[in-house]
């Protein structure tokens, strides 16, 4: 049981390291979904939203991270 | 084929550098197993883990067919995003000082270190340990090689040159491992994971977008603009996260 709860840890340590960087992609992720959603006629958006939010969330997080 | 350059030759490198990467980690660990325990239990551990491996892929495989093609996109986009992100913001970290670069000198140092004093501990059972020592670091290293392919395919016909790019790192790597038998501590860790970071999280926001329906401008060409992008943004999060250095008065 321990032996599995560990490959799970490894597995998930694969896309997750810091929860702050996992949890803004995924927030990202969602409301480009919900722009798509709402605004079907104007699709790219949702791509503006999913393309600049990935790109300020990385620089946010890695400032953040480097001024603690 | 439905791939077209555009798309083959990122996808390409990325694998290639990604598993060059994975597999220059994979081969300190078996190489401090076999220092340690001699080379029986380091390659017959590493021959289970590419087993198990090649089963994954076998049982995967044909599973991922039957996904519609946008949910596939639209989870390993998200899947790429966080994977490729997480090892751009380490590379980034890195490259600006915040935590020390990976060394390859010191991971074996190390698994050296640890192998001993189980030795020490229960001489018996060392073969067993040593073999699952690397039988853990090929299969967890191959996940990672696995993924990264699978992703960079994303039923886009794509298979074939992103094995082919993880395959010839992993040979390449192996083959330099089995001359000198050293790890291979001269590799640009942190400059390889900052190029692959920068490709997996332009696939990860080209893939999301195209799962949830977004036409990008300029086609599978946005992935170079994405790279472009990502890249700007790297640059000065390093600038910014850079901590200065304390001058002594004196």
């Amino acid at each position: 049981m321990r032996a599995l709860a560990n490959v799970f840890r490894e597995l998930a340590g694969l896309f997750v390291d810091d929860g702050a960087l996992a949890l803004a992609i995924v927030a990202i992720v969602v409301l480009a979904g919900i722009m798509a959603a709402l605004m079907p006629d104007a699709p790219l958006a949702a791509g503006a939203v999913l393309l600049f939010g990935c790109l300020g969330v990385l620089l946010s997080n890695a400032v953040r991270a480097g001024r603690r | 084929m439905t791939a077209n350059l555009a798309l083959i030759w990122p996808a390409m490198m990325a694998a290639f550098l990604a598993s060059l990467v994975e597999a220059v980690e994979a081969l300190t660990i078996v190489l401090a197993v076999a220092t340690v325990r001699g080379w029986r239990p380091a390659g017959l551990g590493a021959l289970a883990g590419f087993m198990v491996l090649t089963l994954i892929v076998v049982a995967l495989g044909p599973l991922l067919a039957r996904v519609p093609l946008h949910l596939l996109q639209l989870v390993i986009g998200i899947l790429l995003l966080l994977f490729g992100m997480r090892w751009l913001r380490k590379a980034i970290l890195r490259s600006a000082g915040v935590i020390p670069l990976h060394d390859e000198a010191m991971a074996f140092a190390a698994e050296t270190s640890e192998l001993r004093e189980q030795a020490r501990r229960n001489e018996a059972r060392l073969d067993w340990l040593a073999g699952l020592a690397s039988f853990k670091a090929v299969l967890l290293e191959g996940l990672e090689v696995v993924f990264i392919v699978i992703a960079l395919s994303a039923g886009r016909g794509m298979l074939i040159p992103a094995s082919a790019g993880a395959l010839a790192a992993c040979l390449l790597v192996a083959g330099i491992g089995f001359i000198v038998h050293r790890p291979l501590a001269r590799v640009p860790e942190n400059t390889l994971k900052f190029a692959v970071g920068i490709m997996l999280s332009a696939f990860g926001v080209f893939w999301t977008g195209e799962g949830l329906g977004v036409p990008w401008p300029g086609a599978d060409l946005a992935i170079v603009g994405f790279a472009a992008m990502f890249l700007a943004v790297s640059g000065a999060a390093i600038a910014l996260a850079r901590r200065p250095k304390v001058e002594v008065l004196p």
